[in-house]
């Protein structure tokens, strides 16, 4: 199940290899630096006060009793907010990039749990206490909770400037759909599938210690963000401020998965206060707060699906409407307007697809990147469908699966929307994971579950991980918009005493960027792991980042590693360079790098240690030639091969990238209360070429677990009047050690084409494991599962149906 | 109020607002950061210490109820730089990712361990079962302890 990492010999190719993890050290001797780790003389505590109402028009704030309190070191209101900053820039066109989008409530409050004054304080306790102070006066509205009543005449709306509650809407169509209609056997109705609100709550909950220099009006923003790049170009604007004055720093992150992405409106209150109280300004966000207003993952409806398919189980096209709650700001929407377009056929051969997308507005905490950002929503649903037709059918979900993937000899394989799956074999890794659940005894099990009285399920999963964003897409939702393809940045230099320091652009939330950074440098290099030094964290005063600089969106082994792959390249050449002149004009191609330095190959005694190197050029470096040309430090800028997609046709290549993940889950229903088991789960990864498996595994055995809860448990729901039910872990249950099945992982490696090293971007293909279960319970039940969250009430529901 | 404790071996006395949590005293007040906070309800274990020889939640303690007692921490399990069987366990098992709930899982499995060298794997399931891991699953986690179990 596990792999050991094993010793690692020196002077030997680590690619591919379980290196040990450089963080490990730190970490599990609690020497990591995580951003509630950070403390500054002087400092003030931030609380927030938060609405008690899904909406309400605030009639009035007083803070003067907060203020009086001692120790109490003063307080913002959204009134002032409004003084001093723009709203957020909006990446919606009209009617969603009317709204007015501040980091603090501006007259009206439109959600449960959303920051209206900040307080500042000596002590956490102190802020929290004073906090309750505050008078702010509130006229309740009534809320909108339920997306499909959105753009109802009668709903309430939260936007005024928006006029109603439609954020954006797009029709995507591509090939024929009256031919594939006419051309089907049959047409499979599928009235309405939910996919459910969760997040992947990182252990760590949001946070920042914000200084402000006076002198240079420049702001230190230590913080867990985890797109460093995207919240400068939210909160420069908004602040009318240049990115040079806007300074991130990330150490250690204690998870992420995209849910760290849009902390930037509370980083802004963070600002304003360190610079208006002169003090640093620390804010930890306490998990209440977090479940209340941070990233919930995007809520969706699939609404009037048809399917048309031949009778032997060949899909030929669907259509569907597809309906997402953004909730009640666009802090990163519209984008997964799109964002699901990268996998429009899910692993199917479909041509003809027709998805008309509405995003709306309610009174529920905003919605941003979750892990599967978007395209986990609908390869649920393309999972869905295969099995529903499969039902409808009477065929074999496996057979229907084979019939319909992308086979091996498309690849690469240019989807109906120009979207390029770069390798894999689908088929054979469902055999994979078949095999390794066991397939071949499935009936005898069944069997054996029915004698005690249980009813055994299988269900497969099939998803896709596209990393590696093609920017340019934002623009088939707003073609006003600048942006396209994207960027990652690293820099390796060889220093004074030889050692070898790398910097990334990246901030790393578990992901052994350090590690697998230092196996790429090592192996050009040809020297050992431990001697590369890759800095922890992020810090936009090391010049390694560029706008798209960040760790999200499963492109770490893409753009990141071939940043470090192309700047060490840089170096090696330089070392050469050097070399050759001190060697008295040496050609480059006469010599290599071995050992911790460059020798003559023919004459290895000829041999000059990277100490000698960097000491030459940093410090003894007189008499070199003038144009030598090698400065031992060298930046690399990765830049994938993208076009802007035509935003007419809505078609182009929007991800480099298409790891896959094949999962297959086993569950035992007990027939009379719908409490069911996982009893066995496989999981079958191919992300291209490993540069670390242990890491990889990891990376998906943490997304599986992280969907098991989701299939089963997790869940922000809200009563009708916008009350958040699961606002903390005692109400949202995630998963402990208890709750795991029994996993089995296998892989295949298909190395993409088109990235240097032969990686894919993953770490996202989590969301098979909620397709997976699904399945398993529709199996298992003989019901059609129509949403994404079965916590066992819902099961014994669907077994009353079918009773 | 005053309090006494001694944590690692190193004593200490300082003046406390009496609300204050243990898992606050630690962090805000002895920079010892080791220890993490997760959640507001007692449910995550980030903050797990061991206190007079027994596990606990030093969120769900008040920094005054630990006066005069001695306590353990992921700072204090390390020998110098010699890392614990368990910690070089954690290591070579992946049994992390972002570090986060790690302090409190190698306390959590400390205390097991200590009980019981040979825990069964039901045992070290529920051990940990008060701990939340949102990186890895706890497979890794399980394998690990089960690694340093006689
Ligand atoms: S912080 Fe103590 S249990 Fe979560
Ligand atoms: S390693 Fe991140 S929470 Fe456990």
């Amino acid at each position: 199940m596990t792999t050991v990492a094993p010793q690692v010999e020196i002077g030997r190719s680590t690619l591919g290899e379980s290196v040990p993890r450089k963080e490990d050290r730190r970490l599990t001797q609690g020497q990591g630096v995580f951003v509630d780790d950070v403390k500054r003389h002087g400092m003030g505590y931030l609380h927030f006060v938060r609405s008690p109402y899904a909406h309400a028009h605030i009639a009035s704030i007083d803070v003067s009793r907060a203020e009086e309190i001692k120790g109490v070191y003063g307080t913002l209101t959204g009134e002032e907010v409004a003084a001093l900053t723009d709203p957020f820039f909006q990446i919606a066109g009209a009617p969603g990039g009317q709204i007015k989008d501040f980091s603090l409530a501006v007259g009206k409050v439109r959600y449960v749990g959303e920051p209206v004054v900040a307080v500042v304080a000596e002590t956490r306790e102190l802020a929290r206490d004073a906090s309750e102070l505050v008078e702010v006066e509130y006229e309740p509205l009534p809320a909108l909770v339920d997306a499909r009543k959105a753009l109802d005449p009668e709903a309430p709306v939260l936007h005024d400037d928006a006029g109603a509650n439609l954020m954006w809407e797009g029709v995507y169509e591509w090939g024929d759909l009256d031919a594939a209609f006419a051309e089907a056997d049959r047409v499979v109705r599928i009235p309405e599938l939910h996919f459910h609100r969760f997040n992947s709550t990182p252990l760590e909950c949001d946070g920042a210690l914000v200084e402000y220099n006076r002198g240079t009006g420049q702001w230190t923003i230590h913080t867990n963000n985890q797109f460093p790049g995207f919240a400068a170009i939210m909160m420069g604007p908004a602040m009318r401020t240049g990115l040079d004055k806007l300074r991130f720093v990330t150490q250690d992150i204690g998870g992420g998965f995209g849910n760290k992405i849009t902390s930037h409106p509370q980083l802004v209150v963070c600002c304003l206060l360190a610079r208006k109280l002169n003090r640093p300004v620390q804010w930890t966000e306490w998990r209440t707060d977090f479940h209340l207003s941070m990233s919930h993952g995007n809520e969706r409806w699939f609404r009037e699906t048809e399917v048309a398919v031949k009778d032997d189980g060949t899909l030929l096209g669907f259509r569907t409407k597809a309906l997402d709650d953004a909730g009640a700001w666009l802090r990163y929407e519209p984008l997964g307007g799109v964002i699901w377009a990268q996998v429009t056929p899910g692993m199917y051969r479909w041509r003809n697809i027709r998805v008309d997308f509405t995003q709306v507005a309610t009174n529920k905490a905003p919605v941003s990147p979750n892990r599967g950002y978007s395209r986990m929503q609908h390869l649920w649903f393309t999972e869905r469908v295969i099995d529903i037709v499969a039902r409808e059918l009477q065929l074999d979900p496996v057979e229907v699966r084979k019939r319909n993937y992308v086979r091996v000899e498309d690849m690469p394989y240019e989807t109906p929307n120009g979207c390029v799956y770069d390798s894999g074999d689908y088929a054979q890794m469902l055999d994979i994971a078949l095999d390794l659940i066991g397939w071949d005894s499935m009936n005898d099990r069944r069997a054996d579950a029915a004698a005690r009285g249980k009813r055994l399920g299988v269900g497969i999963g099939s998803t896709l991980d596209s990393g590696t964003n093609n920017f340019g897409q934002s623009r088939l939702i707003n073609p006003e918009l600048q942006f396209s393809g994207n960027n990652e940045v690293a820099t390796v230099k060889l220093d004074i005493f030889g050692e070898i320091v790398v910097t990334l652009g990246t901030t790393p939330q578990g992901q052994g960027h350090e590690t697998t950074a230092a196996q790429v440098v090592a192996e050009i290099l040809n020297c050992s792991v431990d001697d590369v030094h890759v800095r922890a964290g992020h810090d936009s005063y090391w010049n390694s980042h560029a706008g798209f600089s960040g760790t999200y969106a499963s492109q770490f082994a893409v753009t990141g590693l071939s940043a470090v792959k192309g700047a060490t390249e840089m170096l090696a050449a330089e070392i050469k360079k050097l070399a050759g002149a001190v060697f008295g004009g040496v050609p480059a191609d006469a010599l290599e790098l071995a050992d911790g330095g460059v020798r003559i190959k023919e004459s290895p005694d000829a041999f000059l240690p990277f100490m000698a190197c960097g000491a030459i050029i940093n410090a003894n470096n007189a008499g070199l030639p003038d144009d030598l040309g090698v400065t031992l430090n060298c930046r690399y800028v990765y830049r994938p091969p993208f076009q802007v997609p035509d935003v007419e046709r809505k078609f182009g290549n929007l991800t480099l990238t298409y790891a896959a993940q094949i999962h297959v889950a086993v569950v035992e229903v007990d027939p009379e209360t719908g409490y069911y088991d996982i009893v066995d789960y496989a999981a079958v990864d191919d992300c291209g070429k490993r540069i670390n498996p242990q890491i990889v595994e990891g990376q998906v055995m943490g997304a599986t677990a992280q969907a098991l809860g989701a299939a089963v448990h997790e869940v922000f729901s809200y009563d009708e009047d916008g009350n958040l039910l699961t606002p903390n872990f005692y109400d949202y249950h995630v998963p402990h050690a208890l709750d795991m099945p029994r996993l089995q992982t296998g892989y295949v490696e298909s190395p993409s084409p088109f990235t240097p090293l032969g990686t894919k971007g993953m770490g996202e293909g989590g969301g098979a494991g909620i397709h997976a279960v699904c399945a398993a319970i529709q199996d298992a039940t003989g019901a059609v599962v129509t949403t994404s969250h079965n916590p066992y009430h819902r099961v014994w529901e669907l077994l009353e149906e079918t009773a | 109020m005053e309090v006494t404790v001694t944590v690692n071996g190193t004593a200490y006395e300082r003046d406390v607002e009496p609300r204050k949590l243990l898992i606050h005293f630690l962090r805000d007040d002895l920079d010892l950061t080791g220890s993490h906070i997760g959640c507001d309800t007692g449910n995550c274990g980030a903050c797990s210490i061991i206190v007079d020889g027994v596990l606990v939640k030093s969120c769900m303690l008040l920094a005054v109820q630990a006066d005069g007692s001695e306590i353990e921490t992921v700072e204090g399990l390390a020998d110098g730089d010699r890392l614990t069987e368990l910690q070089q366990a954690f290591s070579d098992h992946h049994a992390l990712q972002c570090g986060y709930c790690t302090p409190g899982m190698l306390m959590s499995a400390t205390a097991l361990l200590r009980a019981n060298a040979s825990p069964s794997d039901e045992e070290i399931k529920k051990a940990l079962q008060g701990n939340i891991c949102r990186c890895t699953g706890y497979w890794n986690i399980f394998e690990a302890v089960k690694s340093v179990a006689r």
